[in-house]
């Protein structure tokens, strides 16, 4: 039951020693850095240092709740990241797989649209530009 | 009272510096972003559109007709793009 914001990589197999024991279904997510126009060379990520913590264990605590998981873990990084490299990642566990997956997939929807993370894309020129939230991740949220 | 400002994303951008302690009477997050508003064409570019500004009291996110009484900190960002 923890939550990490780190500029380093982390190793998913690392992350997962230990995890969950007991339970009967583990579910892992992970978000990659992706270039859908062939133009993007990085993306850096801006974090609220406190608040980030903070937010990640409160959304954690809320889906360890509704869905009785036995244990969960959130990692995101921040800084500079390039095309390929893992953005952050969820585990859940639970007794059955409906509840890890679904909390997998509410932590999910509250990480993008309210944790405190701001991604800007770097092009290979060198042109930086910010992401704007999607309103589907918006409208997304009001699925829970 | 005094207030540590944070800004984060285009609106530290906008108003170029991270974050500032500021003495305000504002009762609200509104009334701070009034206040800050009449202080510098700056801080004025980055409020010009409050649909796309989000908000955290003392690291909570707040609507902006949060109350700000015993608060210490006020931040200011977009909207998140986090995952």
């Amino acid at each position: 039951m923890t939550a990490r914001v780190q500029t380093a990589p982390f190793d998913l197999a690392a992350e997962l020693a230990g995890f969950g024991a007991g339970a009967g279904a583990i579910v892992t997510f992970t978000g990659v850095v992706r270039d859908d126009t062939g133009t993007m060379a990085a993306l850096e990520i801006e974090h609220y240092p406190g608040m980030t913590e903070r937010a990640l264990t409160d959304y954690g605590t809320q889906a360890a709740e509704r869905f009785a998981l036995t244990d969960w873990r959130i990692v995101h990084r921040h800084g500079r990241l390039a095309v390929g490299e893992p953005i952050m990642m969820v585990a859940t566990a639970a007794r059955h797989r409906h509840a890890a997956f679904r909390a997998a997939d509410y932590l999910m929807d509250w990480l993008k649209s309210r944790a405190p993370f701001w991604k800007r894309e770097i092009g290979h020129d060198g042109a930086a530009h910010w992401v704007d939230a999607k309103p589907s991740d918006e409208d997304a949220l009001s699925r829970w | 009272m005094t207030l540590d400002v944070l800004y984060f994303a285009w609106l530290r951008e906008r108003i170029g510096q991270p974050r500032e302690r500021v003495e305000t009477d504002a009762a609200t997050v509104r009334d701070l972003i009034a206040d800050l508003s009449g202080r510098d064409d700056w801080h004025a570019a980055a409020f010009a559109d409050l649909a796309a500004v989000r908000c955290a009291v003392d690291q909570q996110l707040a609507d902006l007709d949060a109350p700000l009484a015993g608060a210490r900190e006020v931040a200011f960002f977009p909207p998140m793009t986090g995952g």
